[in-house]
């Protein structure tokens, strides 16, 4: 093309964001119909890699399509197994021993503190910095050699099974936990020096880009998004599954409503979490971690099952309809990320783009699980 | 005019802050590793592709159940077996038998997940995780892997 493009100052024009952006962090399009910085109206485009997940689930059994899960989302993969096999333990009616449950806690929070290291970084990096995700990925980086030796990969795990685990961790296990704990609290310090305290940081989140607990309602977003509005729901308090009442941890609650309040949310989840972590060490019982009798042809009673989980990203929830066979009749998934995606249109109206993809970063995206 | 000046005070503090924290990490050691010329150890339960494990006389142990094919949620793996006759002393009296040799065990590493179920399926321990991770190729015939074939070659 040549010449200038000249633009009436009352015209609008599109712009694509992704499907290969830097700031969607996976494959995802957001139409945008922008007036010169502002946006008029947003859409967002899912599908660019779906991967049919929940068919999957249902042709394949309940054994075969553990993998799967952890291919949901990369960053916190646990999370979702451990729903998977809450579901169906629940659903089959299998025992869990004690130290398998707490071995799960233990990972489960150990991945969460992994997870959200990966978004501090990313988000820092949204918005132009790129030295805090080198420091966040060394510290992940050190959850990750942990979670390799005991589970045998590093992102994609496939570590628990239908009533316990696939291996017992070891005592280098529970000693590098246990130094990773107080390394990380100063970690948590040091960020919060480095990027909280940041000026440019602060200015670029502070009553920008607000998503109301009444819109979190309306679209049904969960997790560190609702909480940073102000709506105290956490899934490990409010239904309490595994051995998550044994522990003494709170609920950060944020009522900002900001950019800056999500961030907030997940600076704390990690504390939160470490505290978890802690307590499950010291707490974590002897014994086997699998049940004597674990049944190896998983076959639930017919019937309709729902298992939600706190993940990283929020609530996730697992339905299962069983009719007694081998594999589900109906498996349907409610990841967190499509409900907290599913505001974004409605909540970057108005807004200034680059806002606006500040605002995409602090809602923790991953991609595949929309695409799942 | 107040808060002009301590706006510009403020940026300047959390400036050296920030400036502060990253020159004590530059004086910290360095963990990365330069990765051909180095390498790390893989963890004991690190899973590389499978591998077929071998008895005492350099046969492989598999007995050709089928468990880990029926077992795999990507259907990587496909085995071939043959019936052989083989002799054996009972009581006193010779008497041929029969039992399935593998003639084939090929893993189709591309659709692998690494999820570990052939392994755990596995009844006579026969196959396990290889340590290796410097797979890299261009072309897909790469990782077609021929375990049995695999097997020979450790062995000659
Ligand atoms: S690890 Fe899983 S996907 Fe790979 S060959 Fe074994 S069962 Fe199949
Ligand atoms: S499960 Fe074990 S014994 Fe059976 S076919 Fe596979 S490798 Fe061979």
């Amino acid at each position: 093309m040549s010449g200038p493009i000249h633009i009436r100052p009352d015209e609008t024009f599109t712009l694509n964001v992704g499907p290969q952006h830097p700031a969607t962090h996976g494959v995802l399009r957001v139409k945008m119909e922008m007036d010169g910085e502002y946006i008029v109206k947003a859409e967002t485009v899912l599908g660019y890699i779906h991967r049919m997940h929940e068919l999957m689930g249902e042709n394949r059994t309940y054994p075969q399509v553990l993998p799967n899960l952890s291919r949901l989302d990369y960053l916190g993969a646990l999370g979702y197994t451990h729903g998977h096999v809450l579901a169906v333990e629940r659903a089959a009616g299998i025992e869990v021993p004690e130290r398998a449950e707490y071995i799960r806690a233990i990972t489960v929070e150990l991945n969460r503190i992994a997870s959200h290291l990966f978004w501090f970084g990313a988000f820092v990096m949204d918005l132009g910095g790129f030295t805090p995700l080198m420091y966040a990925i060394e510290d992940r980086e050190y959850i990750l050699d942990m979670l390799e030796a005991v589970t045998g990969s590093r992102l994609t795990y496939c570590y628990y099974r239908f009533g316990g685990l696939y291996n017992d961790v070891d005592d280098d296990f529970i000693a590098a936990a246990k130094a990773f704990i107080p390394r990380m609290r100063k970690s948590l310090k040091k960020y919060d020096a480095l990027v909280t305290g940041n000026i440019i940081f602060r200015k670029r989140l502070e009553d920008i880009g607000p998503i109301s607990a009444e819109m979190c309602r309306k679209y049904g977003a969960t997790g560190p998004v609702a909480r940073g509005a102000g709506i105290d729901f956490d899934v490990r308090k409010n239904e309490p599954y595994s051995v998550y009442p044994e522990f003494d941890f709170d609920v950060p609650v944020y009522h900002e409503c900001d950019s800056l309040a999500r961030y907030k949310v997940r600076m704390d989840e990690m504390e939160q979490s470490l505290r978890i972590v802690e307590q499950g060490l010291e707490k974590l019982p002897d014994g086997p971690i699998m049940p004597k009798k674990a049944p190896k042809l998983i076959k639930p009673p017919a019937g309709d099952y729902y298992q939600a989980v706190e993940t990283a990203r929020g609530s996730f929830g697992i339905r299962i309809v069983s009719d007694g066979t081998k594999n589900a009749y109906r498996f349907k998934l409610r990841s967190p990320t499509y409900s907290n995606m599913s505001l974004f249109d409605e909540a970057c109206e108005g807004m200034m783009i680059m806002d606006a993809l500040a605002m995409m970063g602090s809602l923790d995206l991953v991609i595949p699980e929309i695409d799942r | 005019m107040g808060a002009y000046f301590s706006e510009i005070f403020l940026g300047l503090k959390s400036l050296f802050i920030g400036l502060g924290i990253t020159f004590k990490e530059f004086f910290k050691p360095v963990v990365t590793v330069a990765y051909p010329y180095q390498t790390i150890k893989m963890s004991e339960r690190y899973r590389g592709h499978i591998e077929l494990i071998e008895d005492e006389e350099g046969n492989p142990k598999c007995v050709v159940c089928g468990m880990c094919e029926r077992g795999c949620p990507s259907g990587c793996i496909s085995l071939a077996s043959e019936s052989v006759e083989y002799e054996v002393e009972v009581k006193g009296e010779m008497k041929t038998k029969k039992k399935k040799v593998l003639t084939k065990y090929d893993l189709n590493f591309t659709t692998c997940s690494l999820c570990g179920q052939c392994v755990e399926s596995c009844n006579f321990g026969a196959i396990k995780f290889s340590k290796e991770y410097n797979l890299a190729s261009s072309r897909k015939e790469d990782f077609h892997f021929d375990l049995l074939n695999r097997l020979k070659e450790r062995n000659s």
